[in-house]
């Protein structure tokens, strides 16, 4: 095992509403190694981005964070001061976010959004020209064509999928030690999205970065990433390396999950979970998975399971293994 | 007109006049719909396939080309039509959020079909409770809001809504794509299923290929408003021909190794699609075709039929 870059250690996360108060993430264990590739799989509401804003520090106002921590190469982010998080989102992790439009400012050039980013990345004095080669040579590194135009070019003369590249160039320039994407293709075509994963993943390996990345369609984790977390209502229900979970999945959920995907061979879709996510003001007690589960025993209401290895870097959080 | 069509389209153009030009959101596509089966319309984002569903409802009105239905020709917009005739197809919208009016109750919606169509008169309710249990929701929502029911439920109240004046035939846009998996699987299998019961005929839009496969029965491929490609679901997914077809399967994201072994290994996507306005010359598709030859910018491929039911728009095959 290598040493770890980020380690997520019993993390609960509130969110206070109008309602009540949201109990969203229910003791999250999470960890990425140094130039280890992780995914994180789950269906929306599931609580995936508020555990990565939790790295980034950058939750809604309302959130609260009763519990946990969260170790930065051995520090918790949780507890640091506003000027080093804001040195760590600088130097050491940066976030690729859903939606490029909603990423980018419309109101300032690419040109401009790049190379304030460029500057504060580095401690180094750049002149404008200096920037303006870092910039250049970015855009290169992600495949755009043309990247002089594309300096002066407002964000809204791009198409969704040269938005998109443009905050990986931007999200690339500040992670040189984790990059953390979330749902990176999930609002692009078919066919730019494989582009774009593939682009991240040749970048990540070109540069030895740790990533991180998160989506709610499955099969597009497995060809990038080593290792895979499948979350569920706040927990993290499994983890294992990418071929093993794929093949062989054995928390009741992630093989339901797997079930419900349409296949490209056929055969029909079954319905393999049956209701919904819980609500997140009353979550059940015990482990939050039983009222949809087949194979719900009396002790599952009581105690919530916690991750146990089953061997092989594999871990589940279910009573059916312990 | 063969005998067992319920739909049949033919030459359909749709253009837009925008202030940067003219767009050909749908240039001449044909297809059939046979009785109680479900086409698929599969493309990217842009490729036309909400406007040809869209035209064929009567929303807009077409640009050429003919629409028929059971038989007779369908002139012009929406409305130009008879009720009979809207009565006999419906629509269900890709999301569900905006496409029920968030201040009537689940009631109103459903009942509202039937009172503009004098259907059921003095039963309504008795109908929309009939109409609840067939999609598999319980019969207490109908007093209740959309805001106060899940995404997923609200997209079976659209079906419901939609299936309230018996139609033969139903417009499906994208009626899965904002949702999740567990939640795609049981609206899948409802109307699936009603399908079955009813023997209703589905036009089944969706970008999503792994979807199309559990779900059509013959599947129809859309690029800038061209059909580039149509088979039978099975020998689509199979013996793909077209160069996009191609590029999109390799393209899937997917989970088994089954799976993997179905897709396409040589073909790796690039490039984008290109701007409607500024259609390339000759086969729309030539620019970010690993195939492409000289005359491919130079003259466009005719739809030929390379095995029965599986035609194909492209050079390659055009000798």
């Amino acid at each position: 095992m290598n040493e770890q870059l980020i380690e997520i250690h019993d993390l609960y996360v509130n969110y206070k509403i109008y309602e009540g108060i949201l109990k969203v993430l229910n003791g999250v264990e999470f960890r990425v190694g140094v130039k280890e590739k992780v995914g994180l799989i789950g269906e929306s509401g599931c609580g995936k981005t508020t555990t990565m804003r939790s790295v980034m520090r950058i939750l809604a106002d309302n959130a609260i964070v009763p519990k946990g921590s969260i170790l930065y190469k051995g520090r918790d982010i949780l507890k640091m001061s506003e000027e080093e998080i804001q040195r760590i989102r600088r130097e050491s992790i940066s976030m690729i976010f859903q939606d490029p439009t909603a990423a980018l400012n419309p109101v300032f050039t690419v040109g401009d959004q790049l190379m304030d980013v460029i500057k504060y990345s580095t401690k180094e004095n750049l002149t404008k020209e200096e920037m303006k080669e870092r910039a250049i040579k970015v855009l290169k590194e992600v495949a755009l064509p043309d990247p002089e135009r594309i300096l002066k070019n407002y964000p809204i003369m791009l198409s969704g999928g040269m938005r998109q590249r443009i905050c990986i160039a931007m999200a690339l320039v500040s992670a040189n030690e984790l990059l953390i994407a979330d749902e990176p293709g999930t609002n692009l075509d078919v066919t730019i999205q494989d582009q774009i994963l593939r682009l991240i993943g040749r970048l990540v390996e070109e540069r030895g970065t740790s990533i991180i990345l998160i989506s709610h369609a499955l099969g597009t984790v497995k060809g990038l990433v080593d290792r895979v977390y499948v979350m569920y209502a706040g927990n993290m229900v499994e983890v294992a390396p990418t071929k093993e979970l794929f093949s062989e999945p054995i928390h009741p959920y992630t093989i339901g999950l797997f079930k419900t995907v349409p296949k490209l061979t056929g055969g029909g879709i079954p319905e393999a979970i049956k209701g919904r996510i819980p609500d997140y003001i009353n979550p059940p007690q015990g482990c939050r998975f039983f009222p949809r589960c087949e194979h719900a025993m009396p002790i599952c209401k009581k105690e919530k399971p916690s991750l146990k290895s089953v061997g092989g870097g594999h871990e589940v959080a279910c009573f059916l293994y312990e | 007109m063969v005998e067992g069509e319920i739909l049949v389209v033919e030459d359909l153009r749709k253009y837009f006049k925008t202030a940067q030009g003219v767009v050909r959101a749908v240039d001449g596509i044909s297809f059939s719909i046979k009785e109680g089966e479900t086409f698929g319309l599969v493309g990217e984002s842009g490729s036309g396939k909400s406007t040809t569903a869209f035209t064929i409802m009567g929303v807009y009105e077409p640009t050429g080309g003919r629409i028929f239905f059971k038989g007779k020709p369908l002139i012009g917009g929406v409305k130009k039509r008879p009720l009979s005739l809207k009565k006999d197809m419906q629509m269900v919208f890709q999301d569900p959020g905006s496409s029920l009016n968030p201040r009537k109750s689940i009631r109103e919606i459903i009942e509202l079909p039937l009172k503009v169509h004098k259907l059921y008169r003095g039963k309504e309710r008795k109908r929309a409770e009939e109409l609840l249990r067939m999609v598999g929701l319980p019969v207490e929502f109908l007093d209740r809001y959309p805001r106060a029911i899940g995404g997923g439920e609200k997209q079976l109240v659209a079906i419901a809504r939609a299936l309230a004046t018996e139609p033969s035939f139903i417009a499906l846009d994208e009626p899965t794509s904002a949702l999740d998996v567990s939640m795609q699987a049981k609206i899948i299998n409802t109307l699936l299923r009603i399908q079955e019961e009813l023997n209703l005929s589905y036009l089944f839009i969706t970008h999503n290929l792994s979807l199309m496969r559990n779900v059509a029965s013959r599947v129809g491929i859309m690029y800038l408003g061209k059909l580039l490609e149509v088979a039978p679901a099975s020998e689509f997914f199979h013996k793909p021909l077209h160069p996009y077809t191609k590029m999109l399967l390799s393209s899937v994201p997917v989970i088994t190794e089954e799976e993997e072994k179905l897709k396409p290994k040589k073909i790796v996507s690039r490039g984008e699609i290109p701007s409607p306005v500024n259609v390339p010359p000759g086969c729309t598709f030539h620019p970010r075709c690993p195939e492409c030859m000289e005359v491919c910018s130079k003259k466009e491929p005719v739809m030929i039929e390379i095995e029965p039911g599986h035609t194909v728009k492209c050079h390659l095959f055009n000798s």
